[in-house]
């Protein structure tokens, strides 16, 4: 049966909506042009995921499917200047001259909050900007390899996601380049319109390209500026042979934000990647990771720390191909779930058939504080060479009431002590974040949302 | 008044009674040693004086200060002034000794009304109490307990009594698994923070411990009773004899009420 035959309610303003993009589009290349429809046309084809999906078994795609969309409106639904700054500027890591973007509901917005494009010898900016006619190297470059870390015709959301997406953004890192500054790009949703019954939507498009030998930390922020959004993203990173990218990934928007992303990433020869998603916001909430070890020596980190509270779902996939021999990978993620949230790991660690001397190690760790609170947790290995080393452990459990006694035992409240062992629980994924900045700013913002007085 | 009156207690855990009616007066400034083989209630009674909660109290009272201190939850009998050293101090991985000292303290600070200590004279306080105690500054950026060694974690029980000045220290097993050095450092510890206006409570299954924190006390627990208590002399007949004595005089005594 065709999934046409079974189009839901979103499906079908996807189509309308498309027209819609007439309006940015026309202003854009036509290689982009092409794109979109191209992608549009893998979306009818593809449609939304539905629960029969393999990949979506423990997280039920309706929320998205049955919800109804606009798209932004680029006067009516921006937030007013100064409410966006104010946001904006307590995100960012780098409070002297941050480098980076603002992206609200879609579109770029110069000047919010100080920050500014990062200079060269990095090269950035709208990968619209990029003519047909263009005979840069750089954009040659973007234009081969955008859409490259995504399957749009396995993958009805990065279809999604590339049919719509309006101000996508390229970073371009330079051989031997090191951008000490993080790259920070802080992504707004929501609208100060009144609210009709039609979620926002918006698909943010990054592309990364870091060259041999390059070094860059990039860090995505997505929050609301007010609720009712939707947020469809894609993210690919081509780290070239020898670079050291660090990606860092903060999801804290409204409790009733739908977000699903997708980050495809490749290693190359002796590439250090790090990825670290923290999901503190966000009422849906689904991030794949996707990364493939495409050359010798390359290491690969994937850490991850959600926080779940009310009824909100998060859902973290990751894969970790090893298409190379001798690489190694590291993966930990942690989830805390009170109240009636639910949780989802998924972690595929394939290794494929010559990638002899594999190391892979992968944790993941959920603490439920209320009995109502869930983890659905699927560790899923596939090893074809012999010659490996894969670990996997995955652990669910309540606070320790040992642990819990000791620290009333001393004086500490039964509340300050089960927030104390729960940022204690979170601390080893948030330790291992490099930026200082942001380490300190997520300790300071995951105490505020542990009940009690810890931290003060 | 007494610091601590124990009357009649009866406690258990899980359905099954342990502590078969005890009754005990402690006074500031007093040193009590109670001694007994295992399974005989000593830690039981401890963890029933800290607040454990799957103790059960079936049973008599305790009084703390004139309060009532069952009626408290375990942080409150922590901030009236009780202070348990573990036998088996936890280990709280994440948690920074010093943060968790100062999160306890001021906790404790809160309760009597009082403001927050600030960094420095807390930062202070914690210095001059590891002088005292002859403990490496090394320790308080560590987690708690975490990797520490057996001698590590029971000096740090001593420590946290320290900084946060309790009114009764109970200490449970703290001389168990500890060579003869560790010992010393421990009672050399619990010595140096003796005051007229604190009294300890030392929970031990020997003698050797109560030649370094030599109690004015000795009471010696038997299924779940105090069937003899003495001065410091007691300890030692015990050291030398063992406690199958005290376990024939108890069955005389039982034997002849029957």
């Amino acid at each position: 049966m065709s999934k046409l035959a079974v189009t839901s309610a979103a499906e079908g303003t996807f189509a309308a909506l498309f027209e819609q993009t007439a309006t940015y589009q026309a202003a854009q290349p036509v290689w982009l042009q092409s794109l979109h429809t191209a992608a549009l046309s893998a979306f009818s084809t593809l449609g939304l995921p539905t629960r029969n999906d393999e990949e979506w078994r423990f997280t039920s795609p309706s929320r998205i499917s049955e919800t109804t969309y606009r798209l932004s409106d680029s006067v009516a639904d921006s937030p007013d200047a100064a409410t966006l700054a104010e946001l904006v500027w307590e995100r960012l890591t780098d409070d002297t001259a941050p480098t980076g973007y603002v992206i609200c509901n879609g579109r770029i917005l110069s000047g919010v909050g100080g920050l500014i494009a990062p200079a060269a010898p990095a090269v950035t900016g709208r990968i619209a900007d990029l003519a047909d006619d263009s005979q840069n190297p750089i954009a040659e470059k973007v234009r081969a390899a955008l859409g490259s870390r995504i399957t749009l015709d396995q993958n009805g959301l990065a279809a999604l996601n590339s049919a719509f997406f309006e101000d996508g953004i390229y970073l371009y890192i330079p051989r031997s380049a090191v951008i000490e500054k993080p790259i920070e790009l802080v992504f707004v949703s929501g609208s100060p319109a009144e609210r009709g019954p039609d979620a926002l939507m918006n698909a943010p498009r990054l592309l990364i390209i870091a060259e041999e030998n390059s070094q860059a930390t990039i860090l995505e922020t997505y929050i609301s500026a007010f609720p009712g959004a939707f947020t469809c993203a894609v993210t690919e990173v081509i780290a070239g042979d020898n670079s050291v990218v660090d990606h860092y990934k903060v999801t804290d928007e409204n409790a009733d934000a739908l977000h699903v992303a997708q980050m495809g990433v490749q290693l190359g020869t002796g590439t250090v990647f790090s990825s670290h998603s923290v999901t503190l916001g966000g009422g849906f909430v689904r991030n794949e990771v996707t990364a493939r070890l495409d050359g010798e020596h390359a290491e690969c980190t994937l850490n991850g720390l959600y926080l779940g509270d009310g009824d909100r779902l998060l859902d973290n996939h990751t894969t970790i191909d090893h298409a190379s021999p001798n690489c190694s990978s590291h993966e930990l993620y942690k989830g805390i779930l009170t109240d009636k949230s639910r949780g989802v790991f998924n972690g595929k660690i394939f290794v494929r058939l010559d990638a002899q001397k594999t190391d892979a190690k992968q944790t993941n760790k959920a603490l439920l504080l209320s009995p109502d609170a869930r983890v659905d947790t699927k560790p899923q290995l596939e090893i074809l060479a012999d010659d490996v080393k894969c670990t996997h452990g995955a652990t669910i459990g309540q606070l320790e009431p040992n642990q819990v006694f000791y620290l009333r035992s001393r004086g500490i409240s039964e509340t300050d002590a089960r927030s104390l062992l729960t940022y204690a629980f979170a601390g080893d994924v948030v330790q291992r974040i490099k930026v200082a900045a942001l380490k300190s700013a997520l300790d300071k913002r995951i105490l505020e949302l542990l009940p009690g007085n810890v931290g003060q | 008044m007494a610091l601590l009156e124990i009357t009649d207690l009866h406690a258990g855990i899980a359905g099954r009674e342990i502590l078969h009616g005890i009754s005990l007066t402690v006074n500031a400034g007093e040193t009590h040693a109670i001694m007994g083989l295992n399974g005989s209630g000593k830690s039981t009674l401890a963890n029933v004086l800290a607040g454990r909660e799957a103790y059960e109290v079936t049973s008599g009272t305790v009084e703390f200060n004139g309060k009532d201190l069952l009626d408290l939850a375990p942080e409150e009998r922590a901030c009236e002034g009780v202070f348990l050293a573990f036998q088996y101090p936890v280990e709280i991985p994440g948690v920074n000794n010093t943060y968790f000292l100062r999160a306890a303290l001021n906790a404790q600070r809160k309760y009597h009304g009082l403001d927050e200590i600030s960094a420095i004279a807390f930062m202070a306080l914690v210095k001059e109490k590891l002088k005292i105690l002859h403990i490496d500054q090394g320790l308080l950026n560590r987690p708690v307990n975490e990797g520490f060694s057996g001698g590590e974690k029971k000096r740090n029980e001593i420590f946290q009594m320290a900084v946060l000045n309790p009114k009764l220290a109970i200490l449970d097993e703290t001389d168990s698994g500890l060579d003869i050095d560790a010992i010393r450092a421990v009672a050399d510890g619990v010595n140096a923070l003796r005051s007229p206006d604190r009294a300890t409570i030392v929970v031990t299954h020997y003698q050797r411990l109560l030649n370094y924190i030599v109690p004015d006390f000795v009471h010696v627990l038997l299924n779940g009773r105090i069937i003899t208590s003495g001065g410091k002399e007691l300890a030692l007949k015990l050291e030398s004899e063992g406690y199958a004595w005290l376990e024939e005089e108890a069955a005389a005594v039982a034997g002849a009420k029957n």
